[in-house]
Order: structure tokens, then C-alpha cells, then sequence
């Protein structure tokens, strides 16, 4: 029982606390000041998936931000776990990038040592079970998607360690656009072009209706024949053209008076300092 | 209590910005009803289907109602990743058990081992189990662990947060040594109460009815919900 656990045996793995109290206490001084603390940063994110008739889709936007302003334009949150199963990730970003690297690298050790292809079940079962073990702390919401010899599976893993096994599936700040649009479109065995459409259309709701989410669709096709990785599949949100001239003709604006006044300037100090252009 | 403690001041860390909705950052939870009766020959259990995250219905398909055994179930509700966790856990204990033994195991024994997780681990878990099935000892048995890791067995139980609700209607509609059928109607009836007035549980109702002979699953959708007013 840990509450008749020494309490003063050091930790010896996992997160250390140590600073939280201290942490606390400058949060609420720099609060006082007008100031915060950085935060680590988010995924805000849009990321979806569904199983269709060959296989599963998945589909995620692009942008990364840092509180309120983009950190990166261009992110890819669908991470290879297998050769059949990918991975999208939600959350801190740092969190799902490495939760992922982890999975996959255990998975292909696993599957070495069973001598079969990896199954999604497997990845699923791992990576909740970590999550689990770290009681939320790791921030990655994750949505794990493949085909493996037992068909086409979709899961979704919380931060806690908590999954659910349905056919569509959204998660991220822009996951009630997405589900919306799944919600209302979303049919079982549908075909491939209706299938990615469906989930261009759910990302692109996130993109327009979340401000975490924005620039780019990128989507990633699973089928028993292999893997179909689209980059850019959709640019929703490129910037405008400008419609107009902005810049102003010399002489737009009437000089009523000019006063010129020269700065006396005396040489205090001179020296010479050779470049080295080796 | 250095773990509590160490808690408090990382969830006060966390702040949540205006951007983003409660839902991502809300740990998921079964909100939940659940229920298990005891007939003559087996038990029949019955859960919603509505799984939040704070305010946000992040499955509203859920099964609740996880198999452990062959004839033993358990229904879940409180932290879905805890009582999810626990579950595997269990299945996997009582599956070696049943191996050692070389025998079908006993609700009792599920029971106790649902028991001791969630007994041992109370300060850090959130999970309300109610395990139910058959064995050739006693036949059909329900025992309820709620939070805090107390065993006791109970002709029906309820649980969850829509159980509240129930009570009234459990304590005057059960009676003892009622059918397979009657219990399939009371557990439906008074799901689709709790569900009516809780809004954390809702969805579906799934129920089994788990016999020597097997375990029957059924699923009653929204539209096909016993009705009681129609206001």
C-alpha cells in the first residue's frame, strides 16, 4: 500500500516532483507581474480516422502551436509505427513523437521475436498499458490505425491509458468539427474516394472551425495491399493574393516644412580589424 | 501523504487555456449505469453505453460489460482507464488460476480479485465494478466492489453515477426468484430511467444474460427504449 511506503526512498524512475511546489509558487509570482511560465508545446490538432471498405484512413492537419502563435506550419502527426500500422498523434507534442518512436520500436522487436507481422491489438495493448502506467502525465492522445491478418482495426488511446475500438474516430481540439462531419456522412464499407473525401472533410472542419488546427490535410491509406502515405493531400487554408498596389507614389503625401539639422560627430577612436577569408 | 500532495500541485499546474475545451484536458470517465440481477440459474447484466470527457461524449457506443471469463463478466464504471486497466489485470489472474485449478473458476474468486486490486490501490484509483456470472457451485451470483474496495455479494446491485436514480425503482420492482425474462425487463426499464435523468449515462443499453449454458448479448438502441412518459 503506498501509503505505508517509506516516503523518504528516492525515486528511481519515472517523473520527479520535486519541483512542483517550487514551480507553483513562481507560477503565481510571475502571474502577479502579468507574466506566465512557457508551456510545452501543443499539437492543438485535428487528427480522424475511419474504416472503410479495404482498409482504414487516416487523416490529420499540419499546424503545431505554442500557446496562441504557430510553431510549425508544417508537422507531421502521422507517425509509421509498422509497415501495416500508423499512428496519429494529439497532445503535447514532445509526448506523442516519442510515445510513438517507442511503440514502434518495440513493435518491430516483438514481432522479430513472434516471427509474425505486428498486430494493431498489440500496439493498442502497449501503449495503454505505458500510458497507464504514467497516470496521465504523458500527454498523448493517440489514434492507432492498420490492416493486419485479422482485418482492419481503429483505436483511440487517451492520455490515461484508456482506449476505444470503433469504425470513426476523432481527437484534438478540432475533434467535435471532425465528428460532426463523421457523424452525419459516415456509412460502413464505403469506397475509397468517397472514404478520403469524408475524411478530408472532417479535417478541414477542424482546420476552419478550431484555432489550434489550420494549414494543410495530410492523410495516410492502410489497405492489405500496403500503404499510401499523402502529404499536402489538401491546402484548404492558402494565403490570399493581394487584390491591390499598397505602396504609396512619392510625393502622395504634401511636405509642408523640412528643417535639416547636421549632428556634430568627432572621431573618438579608430581600429582596423582583419577579416580571415581562409 | 507525499504522493496526494505531489497531485494537487501538478493538476493546479496544468492550467487550460480559453482556447481549448474542457474535453482535452478531462480524464475519461463512464459516467455510467449499470446494474446486475440474480435469477434462478444465472445473472443478467445490463449497462448505458455513454463514455465523457468532461462535457464531451467521447464514445457513445461503449461496451461496459467486459467479459473476464467464460461465464464471468464484470460491469464497469468510474475512470474508464482505471477500471479498463483492472480489468486486464483480473482476466489475466483469474485466467492463470483457472489454468492452475484445470477447472472453470468461481465468481467469488473474480470477485475477490477485483477486490484486492482496487482495496490496494484505492488512494489512486476511481473504479466502481459490479462482477457477475455463473459458476457450478453457487449459480448465478452478483458482487459488488464500489469505490474504496469493499466485497459484498447482492441479489441486484446498481452502480454508476445514474444509480442514484434507481434505487426507488429497484427496491419496489425487485422481488426474489423472478424469471429470466423479468429480469431482462427490469434491468431495460430501469436503465432507460437512470439514462433518462443522468446525463452522464445514455447511448444504448447493452445486456447479457450469462447461464450454465451460455452467455446471450443483446443490444436495445435509442429509439427502441422502453418508454415511461411521454412528456
Amino acid at each position: 500500500m503506498l501509503n505505508t511506503s517509506r516516503p523518504c526512498q528516492p525515486q528511481s524512475g519515472g517523473f520527479s516532483f520535486e519541483n512542483s511546489r517550487r514551480n507553483a509558487v513562481l507560477e503565481g509570482n510571475l502571474s502577479e507581474l502579468g507574466y506566465s511560465s512557457p508551456k510545452a508545446r501543443k499539437t492543438g490538432t485535428t487528427i480522424a480516422g475511419i474504416v472503410f471498405k479495404d482498409g482504414v484512413i487516416l487523416g490529420a492537419d499540419t499546424r503545431a502551436t505554442d500557446d496562441m502563435v504557430v510553431a510549425d506550419k508544417n508537422c507531421m502527426k502521422i507517425h509509421y509505427i509498422a509497415p501495416n500500422i500508423y499512428c496519429c498523434g494529439a497532445g503535447v507534442a514532445a509526448d506523442a513523437e516519442v510515445t510513438t518512436q517507442m511503440m514502434s520500436s518495440n513493435v518491430e522487436l516483438h514481432s522479430l521475436s513472434t516471427g509474425r507481422p505486428p498486430l494493431v491489438v498489440t500496439v493498442t495493448r502497449q501503449l495503454k498499458q505505458m500510458l497507464f502506467r504514467y497516470q496521465g502525465h504523458i500527454g498523448s492522445s493517440l489514434i492507432v490505425g492498420g490492416v493486419d491478418v485479422t482485418g482492419a482495426h481503429l483505436y483511440s488511446v487517451y492520455p490515461h491509458g484508456s482506449y476505444d475500438k470503433l469504425p470513426f474516430l476523432t481527437m484534438g481540439s478540432g475533434a467535435g468539427p471532425a465528428i460532426s462531419i463523421f457523424e452525419d456522412r459516415f456509412r460502413p464499407n464505403m469506397e475509397l474516394e468517397d472514404a478520403k473525401q469524408l475524411v478530408r472533410d472532417a479535417i478541414v472542419a477542424g482546420i476552419f472551425c478550431d484555432l489550434g488546427s489550420g494549414s494543410n490535410v495530410d492523410l495516410c491509406i492502410i489497405t492489405q495491399a500496403g500503404v499510401q502515405y499523402l502529404r499536402a493531400y489538401d491546402q484548404p487554408a492558402q494565403k490570399g493574393k493581394k487584390e491591390g498596389q499598397y505602396k504609396y507614389k512619392p510625393g502622395t503625401t504634401a511636405v509642408l516644412t523640412k528643417t535639416v539639422t547636421p549632428l556634430p560627430l568627432d572621431i573618438v577612436d579608430e581600429s582596423v580589424q582583419l577579416m580571415d577569408t581562409q | 501523504m507525499a504522493a496526494a500532495t505531489a497531485t494537487r500541485f501538478c493538476q493546479q499546474l496544468s492550467s487550460v487555456s480559453d482556447m481549448s475545451p474542457d474535453w482535452t484536458t478531462k480524464e475519461v470517465s463512464t459516467g455510467t449505469t449499470i446494474m446486475a440481477v440474480e435469477y434462478e440459474g444465472g445473472v443478467v447484466i445490463g449497462a448505458d453505453s455513454r463514455t465523457t470527457t468532461g462535457a464531451y461524449i467521447a464514445n457513445r457506443v461503449t461496451d461496459k460489460l467486459t467479459p473476464i471469463h467464460d461465464r464471468i463478466f464484470c460491469c464497469r464504471s468510474g475512470s474508464a482507464a482505471d477500471t479498463q486497466a483492472i480489468a486486464d489485470i483480473v482476466t489475466y489472474q483469474l485466467g492463470f488460476h483457472s489454468i492452475e485449478l484445470d477447472e472453470a473458476p468461481l465468481v467469488q474468486t473474480a470477485a475477490n480479485l477485483f477486490k484486492a486490486s482496487c482495496y490496494r490501490y484505492r488512494e489512486e484509483l476511481m473504479a466502481g465494478i459490479i462482477v457477475a456470472g455463473w459458476d457450478k457451485r453457487r449459480g448465478g451470483q452478483v458482487y459488488t466492489v464500489p469505490v474504496g474496495g469493499m466485497l459484498v455479494r447482492q441479489p441486484v446491485s446498481v452502480g454508476g453515477s445514474g444509480s442514484t436514480y434507481i434505487y426507488g425503482f429497484m427496491d419496489s420492482n425487485y422481488k426474489p426468484n423472478m424469471t429470466k425474462e423479468q429480469c431482462l425487463h427490469l434491468v431495460s426499464g430501469a436503465l432507460s430511467l437512470a439514462m433518462e435523468r443522468d446525463g452522464s449515462s445514455g447511448g444504448v443499453i447493452r445486456l447479457a444474460a450469462i447461464s450454465e449454458s451460455g452467455v446471450e448479448r443483446q443490444v436495445i438502441l435509442g429509439n427502441q427504449l422502453p418508454k415511461w412518459s411521454t412528456a
